[in-house]
């Protein structure tokens, strides 16, 4: 086994192994940071476009009576906000966070497959261009939810939905590339004096999704597999009429979905264990315990998958299995909320604003979670299925949950990206003015739920009127707060003051042991043992 | 900011004079022993999550205010102790065993539904849905109550012609499913196309309609009284626009009920059979086009083209009778099946839509669908 250290390493062939110049150094090439980047700003787009989605959905919702838009194309703008929030913005951000850090963490010098890394990231604008592109066809975009579950979306579907299905396969190519890197990268590229049990937890989070991607994106590929056969080639796996059966489709489908769930929170998860001990200038409390949850919660999220179909007639031994399953996710996860806590115990706390961001990810992740314990109450479901309860559920977790730690890393790790200092005063106003308004968003949202409005519904009975319109100005408000944070970030690549190697004065990590800025190449040198037991969250 | 204030009194005075702001906050108690126990089930689960907040968020919480460096605060160096590992994945799996055995219990008794007196078949169709009593020999289709329609198909449908509906917009149906009170009754549920889910909140009964399959639920209901619900699956265009009203009432109401109808479902095969003049299949036509087609075709049949084809000047309309029938009763790729409709009605809309709207086809009597099917 090589690994990639060129020993020769001197400035004069640093020199060498610079960026090329122009457009062609974004298409060519091979570098993790690069590539990082690349895939950050294609989330963020990704998330400028599905918030846009967002908002014609709560104009729309602002009031009772249709005045926006049509049913038709009400249920394509719920539809493609889902699958582009979900395979076009948190997936790729997340990749991208590891594409940035996992080699500077581990002490590598760049990624183990850097072509593959190229094309994994390549694939991605495509496959969002033709999932975009259904819009200009005839019958519209895919309109029948991100969930897809048939026969709404085989036999009662547009003619797009045939590019729907070559889209998710070129998302599935990607993710799965990714994944495949990944643990390339963290197993053949660490350095040689580094354990597995000195690995950061980003990186732990991260090897432990890499398994869940490979073994979860197949099960969709297959899924939309079956379901082009059965709008083309006259199979009928999931038509009644043909000795077919629709909740196969949702079998399949929650099989990936469910892994998906945490393929989407566990690098959040990673994240988070990063910050909170830093501004706390304190070890992170139970490293072990947490690597251990991380790896209990990626488990079980493979046996679960069927509490998000408790109401398609499954035999009753059946809900009380996948109840219990469920139940039994709310103890890693405490275990990690409590680690989290304890970190913060008789700390030396400042609050800059990755560390906002970070402590009301803990805050407002674990209501998300609280209300996931509800969900999975199998009874308790029949009430709360397929409401605006389940919405706020899943934005809780995914928005402050997963895109909250993505805006956390963000700011955390941008001086080491850029070796510039964002604006720390207007990225509080930022954060105030998100976490203000995300929660005036969607937590009216729970009272809805559970007064029976159902989700998905492009109008409401009046009784609705009053939460819904408070909804849709929180959203308003929670989208206007993405053109301060593109400003802010921008702001910093331009005009931000130089910073030092460690901005951040209890920051632990081999990556703050690089330059500003960190070089191109991370480590051309692996880091020695002195090193990495200094910088070890495993202290 | 003056702007923010300005916005904000302003839904302040939106708030205070809308006469439907009823904050409802939680879920409905109602009116079975199931929706009882789950409502118990779910205030349990709730509250307990109150405390664990309560403790944990305290936690946190104390030691954000307390532990700051900007007051001085020295960072302690802890950082494990299995004790306290044990004692908090210990403690959680007490707590939930302690929800599970009461949400075991309702789920199995939710589930048996052998003791049922009486089945109602349920069948959820793009965008309606079809009640029968199998034993009683009635059936019948609910809509959407037209003066929802009426708002929802104008463009666009503001506020005021919402407000004028009143507080049953979007959940007052045509057609009331009736049921007997403290009668315990079984719901066989299915579906003609896709996925739909019949949901009646205060019954405590939400159960996928799957095409193909039959799942059942049952409830007993306490209470006389009209219950309304909604579907809760995604089903395609009209998903937010086929509401359930159910008129709970006593039994002998009950028994009168089912006396009427049977003698009207009786009326019904009669006129079935009887050669109908063109005049009267057009006006029949026209209230059976208004309630089954003006959602995709529109009123005036101009359709919403290129997914919706427009019926004016149609091919299919204008050309033979015998293709339109089978597309009517047989659908084809978005188009739904109607063949759950009366021959009657049938014959009637076919009629309609091969003459309305400029269209020169010709009229279809109850017999030729009848021979068609």
């Amino acid at each position: 086994m090589t690994t990639a250290t060129d020993t020769t390493a001197t400035g004069h062939d640093d020199h060498h192994h610079g960026p090329e110049k122009g457009l062609m150094r974004w298409v060519k090439t091979t570098n993790h940071k690069d590539i990082g980047s690349l895939y950050m700003w294609f989330a963020f787009t990704m998330v400028l476009i599905g918030g846009a989605m967002a908002m014609v959905i709560r104009m729309e919702l602002f009031q009772p009576g249709m005045q926006i838009v049509d049913p038709h194309f009400f249920n394509q703008m719920t539809t493609m906000h889902g699958l582009i929030m979900v395979f076009g913005a948190i997936m790729p951000a997340f990749v991208g966070l590891g594409n940035w850090l996992i080699p500077m963490m581990i002490g590598a010098p760049d990624m183990a497959l850097p072509r593959m890394n190229n094309w994994s990231f390549w694939i991605l604008p495509f496959a969002g261009g033709i999932l975009l592109s259904t819009f200009f066809m005839d019958g519209g975009a895919p309109a029948f939810g991100w969930t897809f579950y048939a026969p709404l979306s085989t036999t009662f579907a547009p003619d797009s939905t045939d590019f729907f299905i070559f889209a998710v396969h070129l998302l599935g190519f990607s993710s799965i590339m990714g994944a495949i890197n990944i643990i390339a990268t963290v197993l053949n590229m660490r350095a040689p004096e580094m354990k597995l049990m000195d690995m950061p937890l980003f990186v732990w989070t991260w090897l432990i999704t890499s398994f869940l991607l490979i073994g979860a994106m197949p099960v969709l590929a297959g899924a939309v597999t079956m379901m082009l056969t059965d709008r083309n080639f006259g199979t009928s796996f999931f038509d009644a009429t043909g000795g077919g059966d629709p909740v196969l489709f949702q079998h399949i489908f929650w099989f990936f979905g469910h892994p998906e769930v945490y393929i989407m929170i566990l690098p959040a998860f990673g994240v988070v264990s990063h910050i909170i001990p830093t501004f706390a200038r304190k070890p992170l409390f139970g490293y072990s315990s947490m690597v251990y949850a991380t790896a209990s919660i990626a488990f079980l999220s493979y046996i679960v998958w069927a509490h998000h179909m408790f109401l398609t007639g499954m035999p009753v031994a059946g809900e009380l299995y996948f109840m219990y399953a469920t139940m039994l996710i709310a103890v890693p996860t405490g275990v990690k909320v409590f680690n989290w806590i304890s970190t913060m115990w008789r700390g030396s706390m400042t609050f800059e604003t990755p560390m906002l961001w970070a402590i009301s990810f803990v805050f407002l992740f674990t209501i998300g979670g609280f209300s996931g314990l509800m969900l999975g109450i199998a009874p308790a479901d029949i009430q709360y299925h397929d409401t605006y309860f389940v919405v706020a559920h899943f934005h809780y977790v995914l928005v402050t949950g997963a895109l909250w730690s993505i805006i956390a890393a963000t700011f955390y790790w941008l001086p080491k990206w850029t070796g510039k200092m964002y604006n720390e005063k207007l990225a509080k106003v930022h954060f105030w003015w998100a976490v203000i308004s995300v929660n005036v968003l969607f937590f009216p949202q729970h009272f809805l739920g559970l007064a029976g409005m159902p989700r998905r519904i492009p109008d409401y009975s009046l009784q609705f009127a009053d939460f819904n319109m408070i909804s849709s100005l929180g959203g308003f408000a929670f989208g206007a707060s993405f053109i301060l944070l593109t400003y802010i970030v921008i702001d910093c690549i331009r005009n931000g003051k130089p910073t030092t190697a460690r901005p951040w004065e209890g920051a632990k990590g081999l990556e703050w042991t690089l330059e500003p800025k960190a070089q191109y190449h991370s480590f051309n040198t692996p880091p020695s043992r002195k090193l990495i037991e200094q910088e070890s969250q495993n202290s | 900011m003056k702007r923010l204030t300005t916005l904000l009194s302003a839904l302040v005075a939106m708030m205070s004079t809308n006469v439907f702001a009823e904050y409802a906050l939680n879920m409905t108690e109602g009116v079975t022993s199931i929706s009882r126990d789950i409502y118990d089930l779910h205030m349990m689960v709730f509250w307990i999550s109150v405390i664990i907040a309560v403790v944990v968020f305290g936690a946190m919480f104390y030691s954000v205010f307390a532990h700051r460096k900007s007051k001085g605060y020295k960072a302690a160096n802890f950082h494990e102790s299995t004790k306290a590992e044990i004692l908090w994945t210990a403690i959680p799996v007490i707590i939930l065993v302690g929800m599970a055995i009461p949400a075991s219990k309702t789920l199995i008794d939710l589930e048996d539904t052998s003791k049922a007196e009486m089945s109602i078949k349920i069948t959820g169709h793009q965008w309606k849905w079809q009640y029968d009593y199998p034993k009683e020999g009635i059936s019948f289709i609910s809509n959407l109550a037209q003066s929802s329609k009426d708002v929802i198909y104008a463009t666009p449908a503001d506020r005021e012609a919402v407000d004028a509906t009143g507080d049953t917009y979007l959940l007052s149906v045509d057609k009331h499913l009736v049921l007997p009170v403290d009668t315990s009754i079984r719901f066989l549920i299915t579906s003609n196309d896709v996925i739909h889910n019949w949901w009646v909140p205060a019954f405590g009964v939400k159960q996928d309609a799957n095409p193909g399959f039959i799942n059942d639920a049952w409830a007993q209901i306490d209470e006389i009284g009209t219950y309304r619900g909604q579907c809760a699956e995604l089903c395609g265009k009209d998903h937010g626009f086929m509401p359930i009203v159910v008129d709970v009432v006593s039994k002998a109401d009950y028994a009168k009920w089912v006396a009427e109808q049977q003698a009207a479902a009786a009326a019904a095969v009669a006129s079935a059979t009887k050669t109908w003049s063109k005049d009267e299949l057009m006006a029949q036509g026209e209230g059976v086009y208004n309630t089954n087609c003006a959602g995709c075709h529109k009123k005036d049949g101009s359709g919403m083209p290129p997914i919706f084809p427009p019926m004016k000047d149609s091919p299919i309309a204008n050309g033979s009778a015998a293709d339109h029938i089978g597309l009517v009763l047989h659908g084809k790729g978005g188009m739904p099946t109607f063949k759950m409709l009366g021959d009657a009605d049938l014959a009637a809309v076919i009629t309609y839509e091969r003459n309305a709207f400029g269209n020169t086809g010709s009229v279809v009597q109850p017999s030729d669908v009848t021979s068609a099917r």
